[in-house]
């Protein structure tokens, strides 16, 4: 990693050579005009915009998560419960997030499990395996997959997909029950591992898609190198492609962890939730944050709701954290790959 | 450790193109030969049909016979990933596994042909950087990574990497025209010395290189753009530079066009 | 393992070898014939051991193909060609279990939604049926989502233009870095986090009811970041002569913009608009936290509840009754058909109106 990356920007714009004072700037921007200055007011206006929207979205779910925080009588990072109204203690609130920790954590960990190694062998094939005449209409498939909204998954998920899974949980039981991570008491399947596994199909296109674009700028000259010491195809990408696409598909799989950890309705609609952590995911049960906020949205009263904004503030800042990584290992990698190119 | 190579009849295409047409020629063993022409003639294409790789182009295709000492490349039940390993190749920019340190660089093709006693890969590294005048300047730092050494080092690196394997032809692709001139000095030194154990061919663009470091030269030409390449004549590269036989090699040598 | 000396030894089989360059190889058709034997072996294990779901007999004959092209190969050509043939059919493999749910999906939906999707339900409200009994429609969510998303894009596009032209024609420094920073941490904010924001301040602090206005504006912020990326790449796309072209006959930089710019990049910015409509069309959370839910027409987005189809799915999905499934299959071909005529239509005109420059 000691390439050089502060690498100068593309001489496309050098009008805007270091102006000192405001008068400089605008006029080395051009904007001396009346027109020109409002249009950039404008415009600059709206990036502002989108900054003080980011900003109010985190300002207001702490100033409210905040209100709820004040009253919580249980923990809020150990509870185990979700009793904002304080039916079972006494009128006073009682609630906490270990539970949808748990529950959201393993059940993006699943989803990661199973579509990062297909959403690789996708893009790969793609990118050097499938003939070049269907390459796009797969990845106009791997589009459509992604168009698809996530109620439709998650009524397909409930309806046709879960059913389908009492046999394979069944199986899973009777030869890894013993591990307790696969135990199966032979409930409706709508537990952390089907909704695990409706994520990961929601979230297959956006890691094919970043993947997919990485194996495809692989320098031809890497994998000729590798071709030309008498390389099978596999080695080619063993060699080559892999290792410069490692980065990629990185950043690739926390995009689609930041979907997961964020899904709400498919989960919502194939979960059986209960609010307790177990170590069965076979079993229905468990929750997820953003399950949590939808599932018990309408019965709660405002003190409720803001303890449902509590719970969706920490659900913001771990996105935020995992899709902020996720970018600066992308832009890393432009600047890194831009320089060998 | 080196064959020699018969060409007969070949044609190659990118798509419905045709690139080059009707090529027959033989290459010595332990010799170097030399392929000259225009850009755009057919000379960078027809070396890359010598071990293969002109078919992992999109639309690449071959016909026509390519003989290593008899065996068709391009018979039935050949595999080209024998045949790359057979016939190694230097490319124009040099290209070490950008991941990968010296060593590991030097040995990627004999790993991917089995399992080494680690004593037998360190005798083979060495004898391939020693073999590549390379060794005396990345003796101490192998397990750096290769994309750190300078445009010179590097191709000299991807030289011992293809030697390594111990092919029984080179093919090199403009191997110097990426180089500053004494780095081209050091690979032109070392095509000399490689010349005693491998045949060679070279690409180059360059005229003087051609004299300087090849036996014979093979001069490619076509007739106008969008044609496909032909050869003109190949044969001792004095004689080419000095008397060649048909007047459009004249022509290009003498800088009369091209 | 087998053929591992220094020297390439030909064919292991034990066969003379020709050439060292020869190599004994499966038949062109051995994958074909796998791929059928493992299939029909597969069904075969799944009719005798009674495995309820074709899931798993597809699981089984997946394995089966990998596993015996793994071991024919290694046999016959050797282990690193095994490798290379296990890559490929792993590869193919998954690419076939991406393929599968997509197409379930598809054929569910179609299949079952069919069973009530008419002309009744395109043109009734749900008022005065009850959860159990069939008929009702989805009217009243096909005016609230279309609200919806139209005032949504009254707030996101404006906005999202003006910050993409902001990056690409103005924007350097470090105002710039982050708000291109933003708008990619931004694409990733769950739909739901949105719709608790909203919530807080609009409904929360400022007191209002719920309504389509409010789900509006938990939209437009998902939409925000979709249509400045898709608008920014369309600018970049745009050749820098055409502007200095431009400026050049004097043109002030703002005309330049809207008269040469952001035509020669319509197609692309339409194309990045409709696919973010098509996105926002089919969001739940934020509609369920914002819009509440009515299930009479209600035109006014400005005033009361309102439906919405994501969220008719969803309540009829949640209703459990047999008429509620079919109610909410209809509707979610409905909203499937929507997204991917948006989404062919945005292709289309992304083909037709591809700058020529581009590529």
């Amino acid at each position: 990693m000691d390439i050089p990356t502060d690498t100068p920007p593309p001489p496309s714009h050098v009008e805007d050579a270091k102006p000192t004072t405001t008068e400089q700037k605008r006029a080395a921007r051009g904007a001396t005009r009346p027109g020109d200055r409002i249009f950039l007011a404008l415009s600059r206006g709206s990036g502002i915009t989108l900054l003080l929207i980011m900003a109010a979205v985190a300002a207001f779910l702490a100033y409210r998560a905040s209100i709820a925080l004040a009253d919580n009588e249980g923990s809020f990072l150990t509870t185990f419960e979700w009793d904002p109204a304080g039916a079972l203690h006494d009128g006073k609130p009682y609630f906490g997030i270990a539970v949808l920790v748990f529950g959201t954590i393993v059940s993006s960990i699943i989803a990661l499990v199973i579509a990062v190694p297909v959403a690789i062998g996708i893009a790969l094939f793609i990118s050097h395996y499938a003939p070049r005449r269907l390459a796009a209409p797969i990845a106009f498939v791997i589009d459509l997959l992604a168009a698809v909204p996530s109620i439709v998954y998650g009524l397909w998920g409930a309806l046709v997909v879960a059913p389908n899974l009492t046999g394979l949980y069944s199986w899973l039981d009777d030869y890894f029950g013993w591990t307790g991570i696969f135990e199966y008491q032979g409930g409706a399947p709508r537990s952390l591992m089907t909704v695990g596994i409706l994520l990961a199909i929601m979230i297959l296109p956006i890691i094919t898609n970043v993947s997919r674009e990485v194996f495809l700028q692989v320098p031809k000259m890497h994998e000729e190198a590798a071709l030309a010491l008498g390389a099978t195809r596999w080695e080619v990408i063993r060699m080559s492609v892999l290792p410069f696409g490692r980065s990629g598909i990185i950043s690739a799989s926390m995009l689609g962890l930041g979907r997961a950890l964020g899904e709400t309705i498919a989960v919502a609609t194939v979960l059986s939730p209960t609010f307790v952590i177990q170590a069965s995911v076979l079993d229905y049960g468990g929750g997820t944050f953003a399950q949590n906020i939808a599932s018990k949205f309408s019965e709660a009263s405002e003190y409720g709701r803001d303890a449902l904004i509590a719970s969706g503030l920490v659900l913001f800042v771990i996105t935020l954290l995992v899709n902020g990584a996720a970018r600066l290992i992308i832009a890393r990698r432009k600047e890194y790959s831009g320089a060998n190119a | 450790m080196a064959k020699r190579i018969d060409v007969s009849g070949l044609n190659a295409y990118y798509g419905s193109h045709k690139a080059i047409e009707d090529i027959s020629m033989t290459v010595e063993p332990r010799s170097v030969t030399a392929f000259i022409g225009p850009s755009g003639c057919g000379k960078s294409t027809f070396l890359r049909t010598l071990n293969r790789m002109h078919e992992v182009t999109p639309g690449g295709r071959v016909d026509g016979k390519v003989l290593l000492d008899g065996d068709d490349l391009y018979g039935s039940g050949v595999d080209p990933v024998n045949v790359r390993r057979t016939i190694g190749m230097v490319f124009q920019r040099p290209n070490p596994f950008p991941t990968m340190s010296i060593y590991d660089n030097v040995a990627a093709g004999l790993k991917l042909n089995g399992s080494y006693k680690k004593s037998e890969l360190n005798d083979v590294v060495e004898k391939s950087l020693k073999g590549a005048n390379l060794w005396n300047e990345v003796k101490d730092r192998l397990n750096k990574p290769g994309s750190g050494l300078s445009g010179g080092q590097q191709q000299r690196l991807c030289i011992a990497r293809a030697i390594a394997v111990e092919p029984q032809v080179l093919l090199m692709d403009e191997p110097c025209s990426a180089l500053d001139p004494i780095s081209t000095l050091a690979i032109e030194d070392l095509i000399g010395e490689l010349k005693e154990r491998f045949t060679i061919v070279i690409v180059t663009h360059n005229m003087q290189q051609a004299a300087r470091v090849s036996d014979r030269t093979a001069f490619f030409n076509l007739a106008a753009v969008g044609q496909p390449g032909k050869l003109i004549e190949i044969d001792e590269t004095e004689r080419i530079f000095s008397n060649p036989s048909v007047q459009a090699t004249e022509d290009y040598i003498s800088g009369r066009f091209g | 393992m087998s053929t591992t000396t220094v020297k390439p030894t030909g064919t292991p089989g034990g066969k003379p070898a020709p050439s060292e360059l020869q190599r004994a190889r499966l038949p062109r058709w051995a994958p074909y014939v796998i791929a059928v034997g493992s299939l029909a072996v597969g069904s075969g294990i799944g009719l005798a051991a009674d495995l309820s779901s074709r899931l798993q007999w597809g699981l089984i004959s997946a394995i089966l193909f990998v596993g015996v092209s793994y071991f024919l190969a290694a046999s016959v050509e050797g282990t690193r060609q095994a490798k290379d043939r296990l890559a490929t059919s792993l590869v193919w493999v998954m690419f076939l279990l991406a393929v599968v749910p997509l197409a379930s999906l598809i054929f569910e939906t179609v299949q079952r939604g069919t069973k009530v999707f008419d002309g009744y339900f395109l043109s009734h409200s749900m008022g005065v049926v009850a959860d159990d009994e069939p008929g009702g429609g989805i009217y009243h969510a096909i005016i609230g989502t279309l609200e919806q998303v139209g005032l949504a894009c009254l707030i996101a596009v404006p906005i999202g233009l003006l910050t993409a032209i902001y990056l690409v024609e103005y924007g350097r420094g470090k105002l710039a870095k982050a708000v291109t920073f933003f708008v990619d941490v931004m694409t990733g904010i769950p739909s739901i986090v949105a719709g608790l924001f909203v919530l807080s301040f609009w409904i929360l602090i400022l007191g209002f009811d719920f309504s389509g206005w409010a789900g509006a504006m938990a939209l437009s912020i998902l939409m925000m970041p979709v249509v400045v990326r898709s608008t920014e790449e369309m600018l970049k796309l745009v050749p820098n002569e055409l502007r200095e072209a431009s400026l050049a006959l004097g043109v002030p930089k703002w005309r330049t913009i809207l008269k040469v710019v952001l035509p020669t990049a319509i197609g692309g910015i339409t194309t990045g608009v409709m696919l973010a409509v098509a996105r926002i069309a089919g969001e739940t959370a934020p509609v369920l936290l914002l819009v509440w839910t009515n299930p009479f027409i209600n035109t006014d987005p400005f005033n009361g509840p309102q439906g919405s189809l994501p969220l008719y799915i969803y309540q009829q999905y949640a209703s459990g009754t047999n008429a509620g499934y079919d109610r909410a299959w209809a509707a979610a071909l409905a909203l499937i058909a929507f997204i991917m005529i948006l989404n062919l239509v945005a292709r289309g005109i992304a083909r037709w109106k591809a700058p020529k420059t581009g590529r």
